[in-house]
């Protein structure tokens, strides 16, 4: 028998610098950010059969490899997957002059993320707190949040060059806003359709305010929070990506236009991997955490 | 809006105890929804510890006295006081499904140890091995009795029930019967049982009230000892009473 996350999993419809950023079925359910971005999920039923979704990865690694050694692609295009592979080594265990090491790209890349994402998923769901707990707070923020979302994100980079240099904060406050928004909208979303039946049993159990929050209004905004999520996710990641090769002198996309300076395609390469990599695992974290937090819904799948 | 606006939140702290006076006291209560009135002027009081039954054809405003009275409602005008804790089963259970189930059960219990006291009341209805369950893997019947569980562990002075047992089947719904007669003996709440099933009202209330017109159109005791048939013979006059007041038509029978 299938788990159930397979049937709620659609087709995948095609990745951004190899992430593959998730939204189930349910992200039909509420506002979803950026339709571009709100790719499905590709990868479920790892616990059962997962390893026969490696094979088409690795049968494509393998072509590339014999395409290569044959001479059909020039190395200096497409550097074959041993050469990347030689590449990864040394920029892991020497320090170049041209790209430092990759440890030390990753740890600066990682810490933009993890600020930018910290701060944009905590203002997100206090705001959709606000927004969806009072009429009031929805007419004053939900239009602000709706007017951000239609502003092309990476439109604002010159702008934000202007006000805030190009030292860290720009790139900050982009990732923050990249993850803002998709979280705002589907927890927000996700408090108004908390069953009000649900909430006049909070009322009825003379539940405090902060006890109805904690009990009724966020474990059932929760799911679509969630999704929202790794929506914040995706977009996160790109916004890092994007900031990063604006201006930057240290990080990924450093190493990356440093690399398209050289005409080094393998560092290229090696650096966009790490991207993939890097999101890969976050979004694997998020799943975790849906999971666990939403064990309750396996009665009703199963 | 009347001055005199209804609301049970300033008068919980009147008497906690139930003390003497009734459980439930009602004057006057009205309620319109869009102009039209559903409640027209409801008086009724419930005695501590009476089982009443109300019976009304749907749309006669049960449930929204039911509603005013849990404090669900705050646009009814008229007096409304019961003075000891209020306590509400509804026609879903509406458990949170995201809480297990001795979680609901204990869910906003003012108690030194509030797991403790949910487990009894767990233990009551007969779902002690169901204490870890996630709600949603809960039978009807299971999911009706935790409702009833999580509604008694506050001692209420006034059990409100909303057609609990409307949803079950026949077999459950009397296990359910016998199970409410026994917790209601044990604990000795005022009840007031919303229902449209006559042979329900007869064969658990004390007094068994009809609504029509938003008004209480009849108001007569069972005087039959408990347990009871629903085939007694004493029953069916009043019975026949109710269905004719009910709208009815008993001739021929």
């Amino acid at each position: 028998m299938p788990e159930p996350a397979d049937t709620l999993t659609a087709v995948p419809l095609g990745s951004s610098f190899g992430k593959n950023l998730g939204a189930e079925a349910r992200a039909d359910d509420g506002p979803v950010a950026d339709g571009t971005l709100a790719e499905p999920a590709p990868r479920a039923g790892r616990r059962y059969r997962g390893w026969y979704r490696l094979i088409s990865p690795v049968a494509v690694v393998l072509l590339w490899q014999a395409v290569s050694s044959a001479g059909l692609i020039p190395a200096q295009k497409l550097p074959p997957p041993t050469t990347v592979w030689h590449t990864a080594v040394s920029l892991v265990t020497t320090d170049s002059p041209a790209y430092g090491t990759l440890p030390d790209a990753m740890l600066v890349s990682l810490q933009r993320m993890a600020i930018g994402f910290a701060v944009g998923g905590t203002v997100a769901v206090l705001l959709a707190l606000v927004a969806g707990l009072s009429r009031l707070g929805e007419n004053a923020i939900d239009p602000l949040l709706q007017i951000l979302r239609m502003l092309p994100l990476f439109g604002l980079i010159p702008v934000f060059i202007v006000w805030f240099g190009i030292g860290e904060l720009p790139k900050i406050i982009l990732i923050a806003i990249g993850t803002a928004i998709p979280l705002y909208l589907n927890t927000f979303a996700g408090i108004r359709s908390v069953d009000a039946k649900l909430a006049e049993v909070g009322q009825v159990l003379r539940l405090s305010r902060g006890e109805t929050i904690r009990h009724v209004v966020l474990p059932g905004a929760l799911p679509q929070a969630l999704t929202g999520l790794r929506q914040s996710l995706g977009v996160a990641w790109l916004a890092l990506v994007v900031a990063e090769q604006v201006n930057a002198n240290a990080g990924l996309g450093f190493m990356i236009s440093q690399a398209a300076q050289f005409l080094r395609n393998d560092v290229i390469l090696v650096a966009l991997a790490v991207y993939a990599i890097l999101g890969l695992i976050t979004d694997g974290l998020v799943r975790l955490l849906e999971r666990r937090a939403l064990a309750w819904r396996r009665g009703l799948l199963g | 809006m009347a001055s005199r606006a209804a609301g049970i939140a300033g008068s919980a702290a009147a008497d906690p105890s139930g003390g003497t006076g009734p459980a439930a006291r009602v004057r006057g209560l009205s309620r319109a929804f869009d102009g039209r009135p559903v409640l027209d002027g409801v008086d009724l009081d419930i005695a501590p510890g009476e089982f009443v039954a109300m019976l009304g054809v749907s749309g006669t405003g049960k449930s929204t006295l039911l509603r005013a009275l849990a404090g669900l409602d705050r646009e009814v005008t008229g007096e409304l006081s019961a003075p000891g804790p209020v306590a509400v089963a509804f026609q879903e259970p509406r458990l949170l499904p995201w809480r297990r189930v001795l979680a609901n059960v204990s869910l906003g219990l003012r108690a030194d140890d509030p797991a403790d006291v949910a487990r009894l009341a767990l233990a009551e209805v007969g779902l002690t091995d169901r204490a870890r369950a996630w709600p949603l893997t809960l039978s009807g019947g299971e999911a009706q009795r935790a409702a009833l569980a999580r509604a008694l562990v506050r001692e209420p002075g006034l059990l409100l029930l909303d057609e609990p047992f409307s949803a079950l089947d026949a077999l459950t719904r009397m296990a359910m019967h016998r199970l409410v007669l026994r917790l209601w003996e044990h604990h000795r709440p005022a009840v007031l049982l919303v229902t449209h099933d006559v042979d329900e009202a007869l064969v658990l209330a004390d007094r068994v009230l009809v609504l029509a017109s938003g008004r209480i159109v009849f108001s007569g005791p069972v005087d039959v000892p408990r347990p009871r048939d629903r085939d007694h013979p004493g029953l069916t006059a009043l019975r026949n009473r109710l269905l004719t007041e009910l709208g009815v038509n008993t001739e021929g029978q």
